[in-house]
C-alpha cells in the first residue's frame, strides 16, 4: 500500500516563495532540476556548502529557484564566477547549471578552459537546441537544417558535440542523458557531484514552445517518445562518436568518460610545495 | 548606525621597510597590505607587473592568483572570490577594461566590493601599449550600461600606488562598490622610494558582515544611514540568492517592477552621492587667495608642478588642487574656489577634457575652465601648462 508523502522531497531545495516558475508547460528544465535535487539528497552533500551558479537564459533561471547559495550571473560567464568561488573557498561544492547557448556559444571559451584546468566544478548543461528566453534563435546546438527564428529556412551550420568538446579539453567525467532518462540522469548527477575535477553532464530537453513548434516536431510527449526510441545507451564510448548532427540520427546517451586526474588545486598545491617548501601557504582544506 | 569595522593590516601581507619599487609593484604590495587575497588577471601592457608580482607573492601570504582566459573571465572570477569571502582585484589596461565593462555593471548591481586597477595607456583600440594616457577616466565612470555610480582614485607616485590602493580596497568594502584605481603607464613604471609601514600603522576595513541569522537576513536591505547593505558569503548557511536582474531586498528578481527598479537604482547612485563627503580626498597647495587654480590628478598633477613653478617665477599667484579621489569630485570645494579665482586650468592626458568638462559643469559659469588636453603617449610639456596659466591670469 502506498503512503502519501506530506511533502515533496525536493521541496526543501526550492524557493517556494518564488513559484510559479517561468518555464513553459512541457519544458524539460524542471525535470532536470527534479533529478538534480534528488541527486543532491542522495549524495548527502552539506546543503550549506553547495553553491549553484547560472548564466542567462531559461536554464539560467535555475539558480534563482534553488534554496541554496545561488548566483544568477551574466550571459556565458557562470563558469569563471564559479571558478572564483571554488578557488577562494575550496570547501564549497560548486555547480554550474546553465543552458546550451550560455555555456557553448557565448561562454564556450570559459567551458574549454575550465575543462583544461580541471577545476573541481560540476557543470550541468541543459541542451534544448535553441535560445528559449529570447524567442527561439539558432544555437550552436541546433540540429543541421532545423528552423529557428534567425535561420528561418534551416540551419546551415553543424552543432557542437558537447561531450566530445568537454572530454577533449580535459573533463574527467562526461555524460549525456535526456529528460526521458530520469533515473539514469539522477544516478549520473550523483557521480558527477562526487567526482573530483571537472564533470560535465549534458541533458537533452524539449523546448515545446519554440523548437518543437517551429519545426513541427509535435509536443513534449512526442519528444519524450523520440528520446525513448532514438536513444542508445553506450557507456564508455569514445565521445567523438556521440554527435547529434541531424534530428534523425540516433542519440547516444550514457557515461562516456570517467577518469582520475589531479584537479587544479591538487596540482597547484603540489607544485608550489615542491618549489617553495615550508614558505608555501597551502590553499584549501582538502 | 552603519557598522564599519576598522582594523590593522594582516602582517602576513606587509613587507615593512624602505623599498625601491615601480608603481605597478607598489600597487601589488598595497593590495596585499589592504588584505587582498585573490586576484584574477589577463596579461596586458603596461599593467602586467602588478599580477606578476601578485602571482609570486600570494603563495607565501596565503591566497590565490589565477590567470584567466580573458579579461571578461577575470572581471567575474574575482567577484566569485569576493562572494566566497575574500578581498579581490583584477588589473588591466584600456583594451582589457573595455572587455570588463559588463562585469563592472554586475559588480555595481550585485554590490560586490572589489578593485579594478587600470594602468592607462594611449588609445583608442590597441593604441600605444607602452605609453601613458589618462583617457579612461570617463570609461571607468560610465562605461557599463545602465545607471550606477563608482569611486575612482588616481595616484601620482609609486608611494601613492601603495598608499591609495589601500584606500581603494577600504572604500570598496565600506560602500560595496567597484572601485577603480586609475594609474597610468608613467606612474606604473616610475621607480622611486616606497616606504611600507608597520602592519599596525596600516588601517584596513573589514567586510560589512551581517550580524543577522539565516532567515532574518535580507541580502539587499540597506543600512538606513549609509544605504549600503551588509554582506554574507557562500557556505555559511544563509542560502542567499543574488542576481544581475533588478531585484528586491530579498535579492529576488523583480525585472518588470518599475517601483523596485526606481528604489534600487536610486539607492545604487545615492549611496555614493550621499556619502561623497566621506569619500572625497584631495590636496591643495597655495589655494588661499590664488588668482588661478590648477586642478589635476595622477601624473599630470605632478607635471603641472613645474608649470606652476614657472608661473610663480613670473609673479602669477597660482594654486593647485590635486584630486586623489577623482570620482566623485569634491563639488562644494571646487565651487567655492571657482567663486574666488579668475580661471581654472585642468591639465590631463586626454584631449576631450574628460574630467575638465565635469569641473566646468560644476563651476557653471562662476569662472572660465581651461582644459589642457593631450592625446597621450607622453606627459605634458610643462611649458604648455605654464602658458595656460598665463592665459588664465589675464
Amino acid at each position: 500500500m502506498s503512503v502519501a508523502l506530506k511533502q515533496n522531497p525536493v521541496e526543501q531545495f526550492l524557493r517556494i516563495d518564488r513559484m510559479p516558475h517561468i518555464w513553459c508547460s512541457g519544458c524539460g528544465i524542471g525535470t532536470s532540476v527534479n533529478c538534480f535535487a534528488r541527486a543532491v539528497l542522495e549524495c548527502g552533500i552539506d546543503l550549506d556548502k553547495l553553491c549553484v551558479v547560472s548564466g542567462i537564459g531559461c536554464t539560467g533561471r535555475v539558480a534563482g529557484y534553488l534554496r541554496l547559495d545561488s548566483f544568477h550571473t551574466t550571459h556565458g560567464r557562470a563558469i569563471p564566477f564559479a571558478t572564483g568561488l571554488k578557488l577562494a573557498n575550496p570547501d564549497l561544492h560548486v555547480v554550474v547549471y546553465s543552458g546550451d547557448g550560455d555555456l557553448a556559444a557565448i561562454g564556450g571559451n570559459h567551458l574549454i578552459h575550465a575543462a583544461r584546468r580541471n577545476i573541481d566544478l560540476t557543470i550541468i548543461c541543459v541542451n534544448n537546441f535553441n535560445y528559449g528566453m529570447t524567442g527561439g534563435q539558432v544555437a550552436p546546438t541546433t540540429h543541421h537544417e532545423k528552423v529557428a527564428t534567425t535561420t528561418p529556412y534551416g540551419d546551415p551550420e553543424y552543432p557542437f558535440n558537447l561531450p566530445y568538446l568537454a572530454a577533449s579539453c580535459g573533463a574527467v567525467f562526461v555524460a549525456r542523458w535526456t529528460t526521458y532518462h530520469v533515473i539514469q540522469l539522477t544516478k549520473t548527477i550523483v557521480k558527477a557531484l562526487k567526482k573530483k575535477g571537472l564533470s560535465f553532464v549534458e541533458i537533452l530537453a524539449p523546448c515545446p514552445t519554440l523548437y518543437l513548434r517551429r519545426n513541427k516536431l509535435g509536443t513534449s510527449i512526442d519528444m519524450m517518445k523520440y528520446f525513448k526510441e532514438k536513444s542508445i545507451i553506450k557507456h564508455g564510448i569514445d565521445p567523438k562518436e556521440v554527435s547529434l548532427e541531424t534530428y534523425d540520427k540516433e542519440i547516444i546517451v550514457g557515461e562516456f568518460v570517467d577518469i582520475d586526474k589531479p584537479d587544479y588545486l591538487d596540482n597547484y598545491n603540489e607544485i608550489l610545495k615542491k618549489k617553495l617548501g615550508d614558505k608555501f601557504q597551502p590553499w584549501g582544506g582538502k | 548606525m552603519a557598522k564599519i569595522k576598522w582594523t590593522t593590516a594582516d602582517p602576513k601581507g606587509v613587507l615593512t621597510g624602505a623599498h625601491y619599487l615601480d608603481g605597478n609593484h607598489a600597487a601589488c604590495e598595497g593590495a596585499l597590505a589592504a588584505g587582498c587575497r585573490f586576484a584574477a588577471g589577463y596579461p596586458i601592457t603596461p599593467s602586467t607587473e602588478v599580477v606578476e608580482r601578485f602571482a609570486a607573492r600570494i603563495p607565501l601570504v596565503g591566497g590565490m592568483f589565477i590567470q584567466m582566459e580573458d579579461e571578461i573571465a577575470s572581471s567575474i572570477c574575482l567577484q566569485g572570490a569576493v562572494w566566497a569571502g575574500l578581498k579581490a582585484m583584477t588589473v588591466t589596461s584600456g583594451p582589457g577594461l573595455s572587455l570588463m565593462m559588463e562585469h563592472i555593471g554586475l559588480a555595481a548591481m550585485l554590490e560586490t566590493p572589489c578593485v579594478f586597477v587600470d594602468v592607462q595607456r594611449g588609445g583608442p583600440s590597441t593604441g600605444m601599449p607602452t605609453l601613458p594616457s589618462q583617457a579612461d577616466m570617463m570609461q571607468c565612470r560610465w562605461g557599463s550600461h545602465g545607471d550606477y555610480e563608482i569611486i575612482a582614485l588616481s595616484p601620482s607616485s609609486p608611494q601613492e600606488c601603495f598608499d591609495f590602493i589601500i584606500d581603494a580596497f577600504n572604500l570598496a568594502e565600506i560602500y560595496r562598490v567597484p572601485v577603480f584605481f586609475m594609474m597610468d603607464e608613467c606612474v606604473g613604471h616610475m621607480t622611486e622610494k616606497v616606504i611600507i609601514p608597520e602592519p599596525d600603522k596600516i588601517k584596513v576595513v573589514e567586510r560589512r558582515w551581517t550580524d543577522k541569522k539565516p532567515g532574518e537576513y535580507l541580502p539587499y536591505e540597506p543600512d538606513p544611514e549609509d544605504l549600503v547593505p551588509d554582506m554574507v558569503k557562500a557556505g555559511d548557511g544563509y542560502r542567499f540568492h543574488i542576481t544581475g536582474l533588478t531585484h528586491d531586498e530579498r535579492g529576488y528578481p523583480a525585472a518588470t517592477d518599475v517601483e523596485v527598479q526606481d528604489k534600487l537604482v536610486k539607492r545604487l547612485c545615492n549611496k555614493i552621492y550621499k556619502n561623497a563627503p566621506k569619500i572625497w580626498k584631495w590636496e591643495e597647495m597655495d589655494t588661499d587667495n590664488c588668482d588661478v587654480l590648477v586642478i589635476s590628478y595622477g601624473i599630470s598633477a605632478r607635471v603641472a608642478l613645474r608649470g606652476i613653478e614657472m608661473a610663480k617665477e613670473k609673479g602669477i599667484n597660482v594654486g593647485l588642487m590635486r584630486l586623489i579621489v577623482v570620482w566623485p569630485l569634491p563639488e562644494p570645494r571646487i565651487k567655492e574656489l571657482a567663486e574666488k579665482v579668475k580661471a581654472i586650468v585642468v591639465p590631463e592626458l586626454n584631449i576631450r577634457a574628460q574630467v575638465a568638462r565635469e569641473i566646468e559643469r560644476l563651476v557653471a559659469g562662476r569662472c572660465p575652465v581651461i582644459p589642457v588636453g593631450h592625446a597621450g603617449g607622453t606627459v605634458h610639456n610643462p611649458e604648455d601648462i605654464y602658458k595656460a596659466i598665463v592665459e588664465a591670469a589675464k
